[in-house]
């Protein structure tokens, strides 16, 4: 996996977005989503491009039913920005790199 | 300095990438600006990203998945030398050749590319019904990707709003997860291909509301229902759904083209009758953007092909005098 993004499950998902110092973007996919896969290496870029002011978490819908749950994630991709633990700011659906970079702008 | 390119093709369904498929053999170097991701069928590769199998697309016995055959199409493309660029045309000037195209900033002064040749192949993208509450409720209920979303309905009751091959194929799509699954259709009978009608009336899980229109949606963060109406005895109920999947039909992507090439009142674009070429001279368009009765990925990989010679020829044809390619040509 790219350099500044790293997995996360249902059993991870609190104390790794709850110790993270600096914002991170929790990218929600699965394997048969189309336009998950489609942004997940802009995503990477992003995250490597961003290095320090930004992280990206990868969690499968799939495998982790829980966190979507609780999230109420009813679309994929679906992107959660979240700081102190604290989700700030949700962006459903694929996008290009511009339109994602300028989304989260006041997070970089 | 904008960078220089024979043949540009935007749009990367199946039209652009037949077009690329032949236009790289015949040694033109075509650049494919393949358009950026999303959820919609605005995308690379077009509206077979958003579909599971392809049945009907000649050379596969056991069909096909869209997105392979989309990245089948792409690396055959790649083979041959294309190139590919995962941006959006944002701007065009066709009135003077070069041709010239923007990607990205649409303000810029200088444009990113200049070509000799265009190929249009930007498709169609399905339509919303137009609702208010549509755009708070998208992804919260309100889908565009039955592939996508289809898993977040297990066990509940949904809805698809349509009656053709893309409503029945989400349809039974979404009855693999859904409990129920109810056909909004705003006419007493389907306009799916009949084998796709069968496999909708002999699926259990399916229910038609016939001659019947979604009026609103309910639900403040999450849908709850939608508002439907009997379009002959103008009754109103409430549908109670956890999701609804849209597919009432396609509009072209046609908008940075208006007032620059020919369109009819729908917005599809006007090819000669006897193969692809618009109303400027050099520039041709393929696939779902000028086809309005057949939409097929095999007649837009039929297009796409066509719209690959009839450039070739019409670069050789101008190739003798080559400044043509670098001044403003007045009459050809």
């Amino acid at each position: 996996m790219a350099e500044n993004t790293f997995t996360i499950s249902d059993a991870t998902f609190d104390e790794e977005i709850g110790a993270s110092g600096e914002p991170v973007i929790v990218d929600f996919w699965a394997e048969w989503c189309g336009p998950c896969k489609m942004i997940a290496p802009v995503l990477e870029e992003i995250a490597a491009e961003q290095a320090g002011k930004v992280r990206v978490a990868k969690l499968n819908v799939d495998d982790n039913p829980d966190v979507a749950r609780r999230f109420d994630v009813m679309s994929i991709p679906t992107l959660i920005i979240f700081k102190d633990g604290q989700p700030q700011k949700r962006l459903v659906g694929a996008k290009g790199k511009g339109q994602l970079l300028e989304e989260l702008a006041e997070y970089l | 300095m904008p960078e220089s390119r024979h043949v540009v093709v935007i749009g990367s369904g199946p039209a652009g990438l037949t077009a690329a498929i032949y236009a790289a053999r015949a040694n033109l170097g075509p650049l494919v600006i393949e358009g950026e991701p999303s959820s919609t069928t605005d995308q690379p590769g077009g509206q077979l990203m958003l579909t599971t199998e392809v049945e009907n697309y000649p050379g596969f016995v056991d069909g096909v998945q869209g997105p392979e055959l989309m990245a089948t199409f792409r690396a055959q493309a790649a083979r041959f030398g294309a190139e590919f660029l995962t941006e959006k045309v944002t701007k065009v000037e066709l009135s003077a050749r070069p041709f010239k195209l923007w990607v990205g900033d649409a303000s810029a002064a200088e444009p990113t590319y200049v070509a000799d040749a265009v190929i249009v192949s930007t498709g169609a993208r399905s339509i919303m019904i137009g609702l208010e509450a549509e755009r708070r409720l998208m992804g919260h209920g309100l889908s565009t990707c039955a592939t996508c979303d289809g898993f977040f309905f297990k066990e509940r009751d949904i809805a698809v709003v349509g009656g053709g091959d893309s409503a029945m194929e989400e349809a039974l799509f979404l009855t693999k997860f859904a409990d129920k699954v109810t056909v909004i259709h705003r006419r007493d009978e389907l306009r799916a291909s009949k084998i796709m009608q069968e496999r909708a009336f002999k699926n259990d899980k399916i229910e038609f509301l016939w001659d019947t229109v979604v009026t609103d949606l309910v639900g403040e963060n999450k849908l709850e229902g939608a508002i439907v109406r009997n379009v002959k005895t103008d009754e109103t109920h409430t549908l109670a759904v956890a999701g609804l999947f849209v597919a009432i039909g396609h509009r072209p992507n046609t908008d940075m083209f208006k007032g620059i090439l020919e369109m009819d009142d729908a917005g599809y674009l006007i090819t000669a009758p006897d193969g692809t070429a618009t109303n400027i001279p050099g520039v041709f368009a393929c696939g779902d953007v000028q086809d309005h009765t057949y939409r097929q990925a095999v007649t837009a990989a039929g297009s796409g092909c066509m719209a690959a010679i009839d450039t070739e020829r019409w670069l050789e044809a101008h190739r003798k005098t080559p400044e043509a390619f670098t001044e403003t040509p007045t009459e050809w």
